[in-house]
């Protein structure tokens, strides 16, 4: 085992399973326990980053998920993971990690000459520079993309599996850490059902590496009681490498579980991660505290790491973070990290504290430690590690050196500025923060949903009162546990840092003290404006460590306190979340549910080409072998024009409606009149919203006294029947009526063409289709080959038209059978397209072709379906606002290109049209645009619907379409291209 | 993420529900209200700030519109009952 900075005895780690990894393409070994950061620094390598946008080098800062520096890409191919923290992924055998953000490599990298000119560089660089001219930015963006940014991402399909799973609980306790595990202990004891989640991979938090004791209990004995305590309760779940990421309304968490991501060989039926949401009657928020850095010259450089890190590294990972350590610090938990450094032997040189000396120097001394106290650490030296800092003597309250320099060597500095409890989680529940005026860090304050922080989280930094805190907070008691105030002074950044040694605030973005001060200077006040500007807070991590240095920083270059500059918002997610924890098992097939109708698999087998229309699928079009689009579509309009084809119209909303006062509620609902409709009979309508705005159409018959079959769009089928609950049950409350969707009940078959009748007389069927019997607008019901019916006499190609219903299980047969009983007749099948020219040729309209919207049906020119004298009905009024009864709105118009054989695409816009054929000087007036544009095979020619501002008195006239810029001219027509008078569809 | 009290159904988590905006609205009768009044009820609704009463819609369950009283700073709900009764009174600002 050659791990040189591995100490022989202690920690948590395990000697015996020692595990071989890479990194950047070296091998090393490191223990079962380790995480990637402890066993790089137990190989002596603190070299792991470069950073942003200077690619400055960088090491390992933190010890968990606030790590700024320490990103890596994680894993190979497909699965490659960019951007996570080292400090945050578990060892394991044949783990394969590298540094991002550099090239060629960590060592020696390009991108450093960013450093090099970072005088050019400062804050808002990219928004001063590339403004002008516009148009350019897509090509500087290209080299600002790659020059800048983090880890690429695989361009490979995730290969893993993701799960979701809801959840829910009386208690959620949000970390495992000592008030986490008193808080579940007492909540479960009292017989709740409790969640307790914990980031990582086991519980403890703080007692893991802190050398404290409960009750004159070591820690770590403690904790094992309490781990056999909670295992016993049946009623506690403990959850690990589970982390709360976003905390939602009505205490709906969101916990993303790391299921794999730890194992060499994942076993294949475990998903990679799981996504919990977790629903919970009350959350406790125990997710510890971060410690904040203090900023002085090149503290950024590898070896200078926050003191609680190098705590953690040396007491939980068996692992020096380096020989000769100083620490800085401006509280008191310096004290207890430099102690714990010495004693697993890393030489501490100094400690430096801006403070008068503490109490609890007395102990470090002891140790052979140099306290300096009312000294500032005010630069660091060296090349890709540090080597030695500089320190100096500061004022009372350590914003001025009082006295000459000197230099300490050390390949380790250790800073704690003090800490901030993990409130983020608090934050977003849309609990308030307060600022902690002893403590210098914001805390929770008042609750919005049921939810109570404890422990660290809540600002109580000493691990007996944490467990207290846990305890009255899963009691749910009034009295908020008492807390000891860790002593502290605050101090953001040092002062007199020399010339040319950057002082950074951000470390992941590389934001300096010099780029907030150049901020404030161009008159930066608001916190979130300042962050968007300098970028401060805006990486993976969301400045955990350097937020609130950069408050404390603006409060004091704007003469404000903190609480008066305040904090960016907390957003979810805390840590990053995958896109496939989100995603789940929600992607491919299963992203969006298709519907198919009966006849689907037949469409298929035939060659169909399919189109989404909703979230059907429907044929286009059915090609022969090698034939385009255009050819097939022209075949099968010509084969209903001259023969019969047959379309499957399964997709067509149908609903029923029964009870005595379905036709109220026809009339209320539809623009026409109904009173008169006989049983048997069908009659199309138009349905508005109450602004008198088109928004669906369709056919109704009446199949009894009292019962009405309604058809709606395929798209609007949900739209209608929505629509129409809403107003029985909120406003028509008193009718007695029933409304039923049975879109997918039904099969429907449309049989359309000249011949359309000689197919239907040859099925067995008790149905007269004769002209006389059976004749245009009707309905009727019967039997198929033995099945049930209804048939429909309707048109919407401008043909003879039968619309057959059969229940769904029979639609196959019902296809089938049509396509043999029209074999004689060369019967067609059509997809969408087809139907979409043929009824365009007929000026049928399609809404949301023609309309959008801003329609009415007086626009249409369907005013003889609105009956203004028949009573209310929706839409009524709407259609008198002055707006709608203004001449010359836009209305529908036909449109005839002078060259037949050009077709103007749809959605071109219509002007007018000047002497000798040219458009108006701009601004050029805008008429309209065109709504469907076809090749008519029948015809041969382009026809199109559009539009027009005034069309019905521009009949006639000409226009100029302009498109791709050309300028198109065609004259404006009766919407209607083909059979004006309706005598092929009335035999 | 609201947890919604169906009437019918009991709490369930608003992905089974379709807002439906403001409670309560009047319809204006049409055959005297002026293009102001019928503008005001198509297109004005008020943005409470404090204790408001909105429509759902259980979609995904029992297709039931229904009143909620909520607090659109809290997102608290206080009360949900069936269409058709009367206005709840429930606390200040309501």
């Amino acid at each position: 085992m050659t791990q040189p900075f591995r100490i022989d005895s202690g920690g948590l780690i395990n000697r015996g399973k020692p595990l071989t990894f890479t990194f950047n393409g070296k091998r090393y070994t490191g223990c079962e326990g380790d995480t990637l950061a402890s066993a790089l620094l137990a190989n002596g390598v603190h070299l792991t980053a470069r950073s942003f946008k200077y690619h400055r080098p960088r090491g390992i800062v933190s010890a968990g998920p606030e790590e700024p520096c320490a990103l890596v890409r994680v894993g190979t191919g497909a699965r490659v993971r960019p951007n996570v923290p080292a400090t945050m992924v578990e060892l394991h055998d044949g783990l394969i990690a590298a540094s991002i953000n550099c090239w060629p490599g960590v060592n020696f990298d390009v991108g450093a000459i960013n450093n090099a000119i970072s005088g050019v560089l400062p804050a808002g660089f990219y928004y001063k520079t590339f403004m002008w001219p516009a148009a350019a930015w897509m090509q500087y963006e290209r080299f600002i993309r790659k020059a800048a940014g983090l880890g690429v991402t695989p361009s490979f399909p995730d290969p893993d599996r993701y799960d979701k799973r809801n959840d829910h609980c009386d208690v959620l306790v949000i970390g495992g850490g000592p008030a986490g595990i008193a808080a579940a202990l007492a909540a479960g004891e009292a017989g709740a059902r409790v969640l307790l989640v914990e980031e990582r991979a086991q519980l403890g938090g703080q007692l893991l590496f802190r050398n404290a004791s409960i009750a004159g209990q070591p820690a770590r004995e403690w904790l094992a009681q309490a781990e056999s305590a909670l295992a016993r309760l049946a009623e506690v779940r403990v959850v690990c490498r589970a982390t709360a990421t976003g905390y939602y309304d009505h205490n709906l968490v969101t916990v993303l579980e790391r299921c794999t991501d730890h194992v060499a060989d994942p076993a294949a039926h475990l998903p990679r991660q799981r996504l919990w949401k977790v629903r919970a009657h009350r959350v406790i928020v125990a997710a510890g505290a971060i410690e904040r850095p203090i900023v002085f010259g090149n503290n950024d450089l590898p070896g200078v790491m926050l003191a609680g890190a190098a705590q953690r590294y040396a007491a939980q990972y068996a692992v020096r973070a380096g020989q000769r350590a100083v620490v800085f610090t401006n509280n008191d938990s310096g004290y207890e990290a430099a102690l714990a450094l010495a004693a697993t032997g890393v030489e501490v040189a100094a400690l430096i504290d801006p403070r008068e000396r503490p109490d609890c120097a007395e102990a470090v001394q002891a140790q052979g430690i140099a306290v300096m106290s009312r000294h500032a650490v005010i630069a660091a030296a060296g090349s890709k590690r540090v080597q030695r800092v500089t320190i100096a003597p500061v004022d009372a309250t350590g914003s001025k050196l009082t006295g000459p320099m000197q230099h300490i060597a050390c390949d380790l500095v250790c800073v704690s500025g003090g800490w901030d409890p993990a409130v983020h989680l608090y934050s977003q529940s849309g609990g308030k923060l307060v600022f902690d005026g002893e403590q210098h860090c914001f805390v929770p304050g008042a609750a919005m949903q049921p939810v109570r922080a404890a422990g660290a989280a809540n600002g109580a930094f000493f691990v007996e009162d944490a467990i207290e805190q846990g305890r009255a907070a899963a009691l749910n008691s009034d009295t908020a546990a008492p807390r000891r105030a860790l002593a502290l002074q605050p101090l953001w950044a040092a002062p007199g840092v020399p010339q040319g040694a950057k002082p950074f605030v951000d470390l992941q973005s590389d934001v300096t003290a010099a780029d907030l001060a150049l901020a404030a200077r161009e008159g930066y006040v608001a916190v979130e404006h300042t962050k968007r500007y300098t970028t401060t807070g805006m990486g993976v991590d969301q400045g955990k460590t350097g937020n609130i240095i950069a408050y404390g920083l603006l409060g004091g270059l704007t003469g404000r306190t903190i609480p008066e500059v305040g904090t960016t918002t907390f957003r979810p997610p805390y840590t990053p979340v995958t896109i496939g924890a989100l995603a789940g098992r929600e992607i491919g097939t299963s992203f969006e549910p298709w519907r198919r109708t009966p006849v689907s698999a037949w469409h298929t087998a035939a060659g169909a080409e399919f189109e989404p229309v909703g979230l059907w699928r429907r044929p286009m079009y059915y090609p022969k072998p090698g034939e385009a689009m255009d050819d097939a579509v022209a075949r099968e309009c010509l084969a209903v024009r001259n023969g019969v084809g047959m379309l499957d119209a399964s997709t067509l909303g149908k609903i029923e409606i029964r009870g005595p006062d379905a036709l109220t509620l026809l009339n209320r609902l539809y623009t026409n009149a109904w009173n008169s409709l006989a049983i048997g009979r069908c009659r199309y309508g138009l349905m508005l919203h109450e602004d008198g705005m088109v928004f669906d159409d369709g056919v109704t018959a009446r199949l009894g006294e009292t019962h009405y079959l309604m058809s709606t769009t395929s798209g609007g089928a949900d739209g209608v029947l929505g629509w129409i609950e809403d107003w029985l049950q909120c406003e028509w409350r008193d009718l007695k009526v029933h409304v039923t969707p049975v879109t997918a009940h039904w099969a429907t078959v449309c049989v359309t063409g000249p011949h359309a009748r000689d197919v239907l007389t040859g099925l067995a069927s008790d149905i007269d289709f004769s002209g006389t019997a059976f004749p245009h607008m009707s309905m009727r019901q019967g039997q198929i080959a033995g099945a049930p019916a209804r048939v429909a006499r309707v048109s919407f190609t401008g043909e003879l038209s039968y619309e057959i219903h059969v229940p769904a299980r029979y639609g196959l047969a019902l296809w089938e059978m049509l396509l043999e009983a029209g074999a004689a007749h060369g019967i067609t099948p059509l997809g969408t397209e087809a139907l979409h020219v043929l009824r365009a040729e007929k000026g049928f309209i399609v809404v949301g072709h023609e309309t959008d919207g801003t329609v009415t049906p007086i626009d249409l020119g369907m005013q003889r379906l609105v009956s203004m004298n028949k009573g209310d009905f929706l839409g009524k009024r709407g259609l008198a606002r002055a707006d709608n009864v203004r001449k010359a709105r836009k209305q529908l118009v036909g449109l005839l290109t002078r060259d037949a054989a050009v077709m103007v695409p749809e959605g071109s816009q219509i002007v007018a049209m000047e002497n000798a054929g040219r458009i108006a000087q701009p601004p050029v007036p805008m008429l309209g645009h065109v709504t469907s544009s076809y090749r008519s095979p029948v015809l041969g020619r382009s026809i199109a619907m559009a539009l027009v501002a005034d069309g019905s008195n521009r009949m006639g006239g000409e226009v100029a379409v302009v498109t791709d810029g050309r300028v198109v001219t065609a004259t404006l027509t009766d919407p209607c291209f083909y059979d004006r008078q309706g005598a092929r569809l009335n035999g | 993420m609201l947890l919604i009290p169906c009437p019918w159904c009991g709490a369930r988590p608003d992905s089974e529900f379709s807002a439906g905006g403001e409670a309560h609205l009047e319809r204006p009768d049409p055959d005297h209200a002026s293009d102001g009044q019928w503008g005001e009820y198509l297109y004005f609704r008020r943005n409470v700030k404090g204790v408001q009463r909105e429509r759902w819609l259980h979609s995904h369950g029992c297709r039931r519109w229904f009143n909620v009283v909520r607090d659109t700073v809290t997102h608290e709900i206080t009360a949900a009952y069936p269409m058709g009764e009367s206005m709840k009174e429930t606390g200040p600002g309501a």
